[in-house]
């Protein structure tokens, strides 16, 4: 097909007038976050500032390369950027440099590579390419299946380094499985077991496990709308329940109450299957498998958490949840960070004028908590100003991807929304408090030259594909 | 194409304006809503004060103050907060130089400009006093409050030991300590650390970006007390010390004094000693150095602990009262000394003696011929056989092995085992005349005063001791470790002791020890002379008094100066009846103790 339009006029001026925008504040913040007085020029190349200036125009010049390059060689090269972007993960377990007891950098002189920001868009574009020439449906599992193995690869590959941050972002992409039809109770119960996991460890498992009986008697009654149904079904529960446990106060006294109520229901399931297989009562066999199944996940939340977690992980849970307020260590960074923040009040101290971030102390202000020097130094409205040049951004680019005719291009979209709202939430979130602390930059924000880059590349993409939009690709 | 999940954009659509709205509903809660982090974040950083807590306080057993805390300042600085002061006026204050005062802060300046450091350690109160009213010409610098350790009296620098600061090895060991902290060295300091040093607390407050203190974080709800040591009450009379130390000056030596019936420690003295004083604070580093320097009198040496002595002839009661239990002799037994035995020389007296008259005028023949059948006895197979069991005895009494108090550092001693005169001499090789010496304390025997304290003590119990400790109690509940309340009982009759007991009071009364007999106090003892083969002999004494219900057990010894007769036993019994009576009434012995000077001679301590 001949190539006949015109990339100028194609390409969404909107979102090229954002993304600068944000690169362009992110370079004045960085400037405030570490400014040094005896380098006040913001072009000094010894400082982050000056150097961010060049990781800018290094940038802009990809953006340029990315957008002039023919839209349909993303299509065709998709699995191999793939296939290397895995084997760089992969050597970077090996090679790399051990940097905070991670090993997710490159080093060659003076110039350090991280794999995992490049490796972003090349899952997305590999996600796109195979949901596209598939054009499947998935709402089938042998459609899900590899398409949660082209996201689930890069997502382990970065626990190995291990970066928790990026994998949490790979794992988003799962919204765009969503979105091109996979099931909705395959998400539910993913933000389900989110919920659960940290409800189970804010209370016990016997209230938790209570409750979630209640839940299920509730859902049984919304399925079937059976009055004399669900009195016998939890009748017979309850006696169950009440024997063993008459056994075991008096006679065992080993089991202990959680047990009981496992058994007893197990015990009660032998009588509901009677029930189940004469009447064919699919919707009660789902409820009460998804009962089993949710005790069975608390249970093993409890014991993951205590047994498979690092120590430093469970710290920040902890501190997150209010178990631990640790000032000096671990706690360090949200408290001062919350502090910056707070302390910006309405419209924020001013420019340069941020006390936390100017005397250093919230730690990593340039890269991951360069939001602190935001919310200080703008307050309120500069946060929301930015907040919302993001929100704007990606409600943009959604609708840029609704209107793409390729299924490749649409789902690259979608990939490039989740990529960056996932950094975007976890970021601005862990740095106010709402999420434990994760190692994740903020996009267009953040000092350094492989996430700008990485983001860039991952934008300028789609923006080269939207140019082309009214092409059918293949 | 047709898409059938197209509306599921505004499902994706409404999470992210939702996850958009959390996180603005967030910010506008700590930015607009809670004002306290502009409160906190104009005041910053968390400036953690450390609160030492006093030491705990030592005293004797009469209850009168050994140890307490003197108040002292470390003076700190915090380098970005000093503008241009009077630096001369400074020093002078202070009392230091101009160069000291540069050095300083580039020290401090190179630690951190904006973090607080230590640019003055222990300033005294005085500085500290006149200090004050200045210091606010002198912004940049202030105060931390610390105690340093004040002694009631000069003396018990032994047994109460130090305090210094911690080093990265200590930190690395015990992670409670932090650089700053104190530990104690040596002496009841150390051994008690944990109970002594109290717990650390700290104040946190808020300082701005010019390091000023704005006030407390938190409202001081994280702050946490000091919590001060435990005080400690030792045996020790510390009036009976002070004598004691009084006496020993310009001599070389050691004192054990332990009360038999609880096994605490009533006084212990190495001489040469020092002024504890020397080592608090700042001058202690300097005066350490110079202590440890002097390797002629060796201050620091412990000999009361660290020093093993061959024990003379105050060892004849030990092969007395094993010679008695083994039934090779008994009371009527009765040896020739014909100014000796084989060998072994003997100084002049009556002859032929029972053990009673043997023990007092310290008869070497006696014992060496007791020592005798001891070892040739035939209830045994071998020489080695009747050695091990005689060895068994005298491990009874504490010697060989540490005795497990809590002092730091004590020496076992030296009391041979089989297998090493099977390998100097080849087994089977020796016999008891090659060990002959050993029945009157010489040859290979190593005993340390303390040892010979406890044992005097266990004699004069009759036959148990308690482990010598030197502390009576540990805190306000009056608690001591009960492996010091634990009785030790030798395996030896009752009866066997009472017979020893005579003759230590005949050596008193009329025999070696006749010179020093004390109106109105029964004192049991015995000489020893203990031959030393670097230089002249040292000259050695136990005693216990009364002789019925003993309250102290002694023993001295005093290093080059001769018989024992002639300075060890003078000492004991002017310190006995110091600590029985109160008062001396041989004022003469007193005075010709006092300025008996033995520095002259030469010598070394077996170690």
């Amino acid at each position: 097909m001949k190539r006949s339009v015109n990339i100028w006029n194609g390409i969404d001026k909107t979102s090229i007038v954002l993304f600068l925008l944000l690169v362009l504040m992110g370079w004045i913040n960085i400037y405030a976050a570490v400014f040094n007085e005896e380098h006040s020029g913001i072009l000094d190349f010894s400082q982050r500032y000056g150097k961010q200036f060049l990781w800018i125009i290094a940038s802009l010049i990809l953006a340029v390369f990315i957008v002039i390059i023919d839209n349909r060689f993303y299509f065709f090269f998709a699995w191999f950027i793939y296939g290397a972007s895995m084997l760089l993960l992969l050597l970077v377990v090996i090679f790399g440099k051990e940097i905070n007891g991670a090993k997710s950098w490159f080093e060659f002189g003076a110039i350090s590579l991280q794999p995992s920001e490049l490796a972003k868009f090349a899952t997305a574009l590999a996600l796109a390419a195979y949901l596209n020439t598939k054009r499947q449906d998935l709402t089938k599992l042998a459609v899900i299946f590899p398409a949660a193995a082209i996201i689930l690869c890069p997502a382990m590959l970065t626990m190995l380094q291990p970066d928790l941050g990026s994998a949490i972002v790979y794992v988003s992409l799962f919204i765009v499985l969503f979105r091109e039809g996979m099931s909705p109770y395959i998400f539910v119960s993913g933000l389900l077991a989110i919920v659960l996991f940290f409800l189970t460890l804010l209370t016990n498992n016997l209230y938790l496990t209570i409750a979630l009986i209640v839940i299920a008697v509730i859902l049984l009654w919304f399925a079937t709308h059976k009055w004399k149904l669900v009195l016998f079904g939890s009748g017979i529960f309850l006696l169950v329940a009440g024997m063993l446990y008459m056994l075991d106060h008096y006679l065992i006294k080993s089991i202990g109450n959680e047990l009981v109520i496992f058994i007893s229901l197990i015990l009660s399931g032998v009588i509901y299957a009677f029930y189940v297989f004469n009447k064919r009562a699919v919707s009660v066999l789902v409820i009460y498998l998804f009962l089993i199944g949710s005790i069975m996940y608390v249970n093993s939340v409890n014991y993951a958490f205590d047994h498979l977690l690092k120590a430093h992980q469970k710290e920040r849970v902890d501190i997150l949840l209010g178990f631990k307020s640790d000032l000096h260590g671990t706690g360090y960074n949200v408290n001062q960070s919350i502090i910056s923040i707070g302390s910006g009040g309405f419209s924020g101290k001013g420019f340069l004028q941020g006390t936390q971030t100017k005397f250093k102390f919230v730690p990593k202000q340039s890269s991951d908590f360069i939001f602190c020097t935001v919310g200080e130094e703008w307050g309120f409205l500069g946060s929301g100003v930015i907040i919302g040049i993001y929100l704007f951004l990606l409600l943009r680019l959604i609708k840029l991807a609704e209107r793409q005719r390729s299924d490749f291009s649409r789902i690259y979209g979608y990939c490039v929304v989740s990529i960056l709202f996932t950094h975007i939430f976890l970021n601005i979130g862990m740095a106010i408090g709402l999420v434990p602390v994760i190692g994740i930059p903020l996009p267009f924000l953040s000092y350094g030259g492989s996430s700008l880059w990485g983001f860039t590349i991952l934008l300028f993409i789609f923006l080269r594909l939207d140019a082309s939009r009214t092409e059918y690709l293949v | 194409m047709k898409d059938s999940f197209i509306n599921r954009k505004y499902v994706i659509m409404a999470l992210v304006v939702f996850a958009t709205l959390g996180l603005l509903v967030r910010l506008f809660i700590i930015q607009v809503v809670k004002n306290t982090y502009r409160i906190s974040a104009d005041n910053n950083v968390l400036r953690y004060i450390p609160q030492y807590p006093a030491r705990g306080l030592i005293y004797d057993r009469n209850g009168k103050l050994i140890v307490f805390n003197q108040a002292a300042y470390d003076l700190m600085v915090v380098p970005s907060q000093v503008t241009k002061i009077d630096t001369l006026g400074f020093c002078d204050f202070l009392g230091i130089s101009a160069d000291l005062f540069r050095k300083q802060m580039k020290l401090a300046i190179n630690y951190s400009r904006r973090a607080p450091s230590v640019f003055l350690k222990q300033v005294s109160n005085e500085t500290y006093a006149r200090f004050q009213e200045k210091m606010f010409m002198y912004p940049g610098f202030y105060v931390q409050p610390r105690t340093l350790r004040k002694y009631s009296k000069p003396v018990a620098a032994h047994i109460l030991g130090y305090v210094s600061e911690v080093d990265d090895g200590v930190i690395k060991k015990n992670p409670y300590y932090k650089p700053g902290d104190y530990i104690g060295k040596s002496g009841i300091e150390e051994s008690y650390e944990k109970d002594l040093r109290g717990r650390r607390g700290v104040k946190i407050f808020l300082v701005d970006v010019f390091s000023r203190i704005k006030g407390s974080y938190a409202g001081g709800k994280l702050d946490t007390l000091a919590v001060q040591g435990s005080d400690i009450v030792s045996g020790i009379d510390l009036d009976l010390q002070d004598y004691g130390e009084l006496l020993m000056k310009n001599k070389r030596g050691s004192v054990v004094a332990i009360e038999p019936q609880t096994g605490e420690v009533l006084t212990l003295i190495s001489a040469p000693d020092y002024d504890p004083a020397l080592l608090v604070g700042r001058v202690r580093s300097e005066n350490f150095a110079k202590l440890q320097g002097d390797s002629v009198l060796q201050p620091l040496f412990n000999r009361a602990l660290m020093a093993s002595y061959p024990p003379g002839s105050t060892f004849k009661p030990i092969n007395g009262l094993i010679g008695l239990q083994e039934g090779v002799i008994n009371a009527q037994t009765l040896f020739e000394c014909h100014r000796g035995y084989l060998f072994v020389a003997c100084h002049a007296h009556p002859s032929p003696l029972s053990i009673v008259g043997a023990i007092g005028n310290s008869c070497n023949a006696y014992f060496c011929q007791t020592y005798r059948r001891v070892l040739e006895n035939p209830a045994y197979n071998t020489v080695a056989d009747a050695y091990d069991k005689w060895r068994k005895y005298v491990n009874e009494f504490g010697f060989g092995n540490k005795l497990g108090t809590d002092f730091v550092n004590e020496l076992a001693g030296f009391i041979p085992s089989t297998e090493y005169f099977d390998k100097y001499y080849g087994k089977n090789r020796w016999k008891a005349l090659t060990v002959i010496s050993m029945a009157i304390g010489q040859g290979e025997v190593g005993t340390t005063p303390l040892q010979m304290a406890n044992y005097t003590a266990a004699i004069a119990n009759r036959g148990y001791f308690y482990t010598p400790h030197v502390v009576k109690s540990v805190g306000p509940d009056h608690l001591i470790d009960n492996r010091f309340t634990t009785k030790h009982q030798i395996d030896i009759d009752t009866a066997n002791f009472e017979k020893i007991v005579l003759g230590m009071e005949q050596a008193v009364n009329s025999g070696t020890a006749a010179g020093v007999k004390l109106k109105d106090i029964i004192m049991c003892g015995k000489t020893g002379t203990a031959q030393n083969p670097h230089g002249a002999n040292h000259s050695v004494f136990i005693a216990f008094a009364p002789k019925d219900n003993p309250k102290i057990a002694i023993a001295v010894y005093v290093e080059n100066a001769g018989f024992g007769a002639t300075y060890a036993a003078p000492i004991a019994s002017l310190m006995i009846e110091k600590y029985l009576k109160g008062a001396i009434t041989n004022k003469v012995l007193e005075k010709r103790i006092l300025e008996l000077n033995l520095q002259g001679t030469n010598s070394e301590a077996e170690r």
